[in-house]
């Protein structure tokens, strides 16, 4: 019997567009978001929960909530 | 969230603004929002000021989200790519430059005082009642009229970019943003392009 299984929606940063301005880690509930050496966001995808309040505040719009691939 | 003290940096970024309506002198003291940035990410190659302390950019985030003066579209694709924020960054420090040069000329005394703040490197508005005079050279109001000019134009091409797109839309091509994050880029050894 094949079950379902949902694909999580994740939070993913295109990251050669991204400003590393921390907009995202500062509205994130989940504390999933941290900038990398001040070069690029890098989420956590354990504990991003794809609400995609970051997406939102992104200033570039570079993050996408897209089904994560594992 | 937590508020900390750090997220209520916006009020001295409002109050350098209005302090320089009444006494252009205090213009100077927006070299912090110069130098601490450029320090943290020589130093610890983060966008640490940034991310947590810069007023300016929690202020377009206050208006932008709670007031709700934005439209909150999405910024075009051309002013987030690295032609755009690169070319801004030298744009604004040839601006730079040459107004450090306009106050050197007045510390030479080879130019006179000119008391305007000049807005969006084209339209000099006349400022002198924010000038009370003669307690130091003309050369240091001179910086001062140059610095607060920089500062004005800035926080109104952000506050035009805040309606338009997202709030917080002139972190994406802010030359100090553009800057702290190439130095850390460096720092770090990541590619640059
Ligand atoms: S808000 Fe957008 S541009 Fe800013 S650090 Fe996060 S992903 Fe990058
Ligand atoms: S989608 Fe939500 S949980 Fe995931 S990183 Fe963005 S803000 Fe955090
Ligand atoms: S990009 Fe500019 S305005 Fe935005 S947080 Fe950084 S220094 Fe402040």
């Amino acid at each position: 019997m094949a079950k379902a299984t949902r694909i999580p929606r994740k939070a993913q940063v295109m990251e050669s567009l991204c400003v590393a301005c921390g907009c995202c880690v500062k509205v994130c509930p989940m504390k999933a978001v941290s900038i990398y050496k001040g070069i690029k966001a890098v989420v956590d995808q354990k504990l991003c929960v794809g609400c995609g309040k970051c997406a939102k505040e992104c200033p570039a719009s570079v993050i996408e909530i897209r089904e994560a691939r594992p | 969230m937590k508020k900390r003290w750090y997220d209520y940096l916006w009020i001295l970024s409002l109050s350098y603004l209005i302090l320089g309506f009444f006494n252009i002198l205090f213009a100077w003291l927006g070299l912090f929002c110069f130098f601490t940035p450029l320090i943290i990410s020589v130093v610890k190659g983060t966008k640490g000021y940034c991310n947590r302390y810069c007023g300016r950019g929690q202020l377009f985030g206050l208006l932008g989200g709670r007031f709700g003066l934005s439209r909150k579209q999405d910024i075009p694709g051309w002013m987030k790519s690295k032609a755009f924020r690169y070319g801004f960054l030298i744009f604004f420090f040839v601006m730079f430059f040459q107004m450090l040069w306009n106050t050197y000329l007045v510390f030479a005394e080879a130019a006179e005082l000119k008391q305007v703040v000049t807005l969006l490197w084209t339209f000099r508005v006349p400022w002198q009642w924010a000038y009370h005079g003669e307690l130091f050279h003309p050369g240091v109001a001179q910086f001062a009229f140059g610095f607060y000019s920089v500062m004005l134009t800035s926080t109104i091409l952000g506050l035009f970019t805040m309606i338009l797109f997202k709030p917080r839309s002139w972190c994406v091509y802010c030359p100090m943003g553009t800057m702290t994050q190439l130095i850390c880029k460096v720092k770090n050894k990541e590619r640059l392009l």
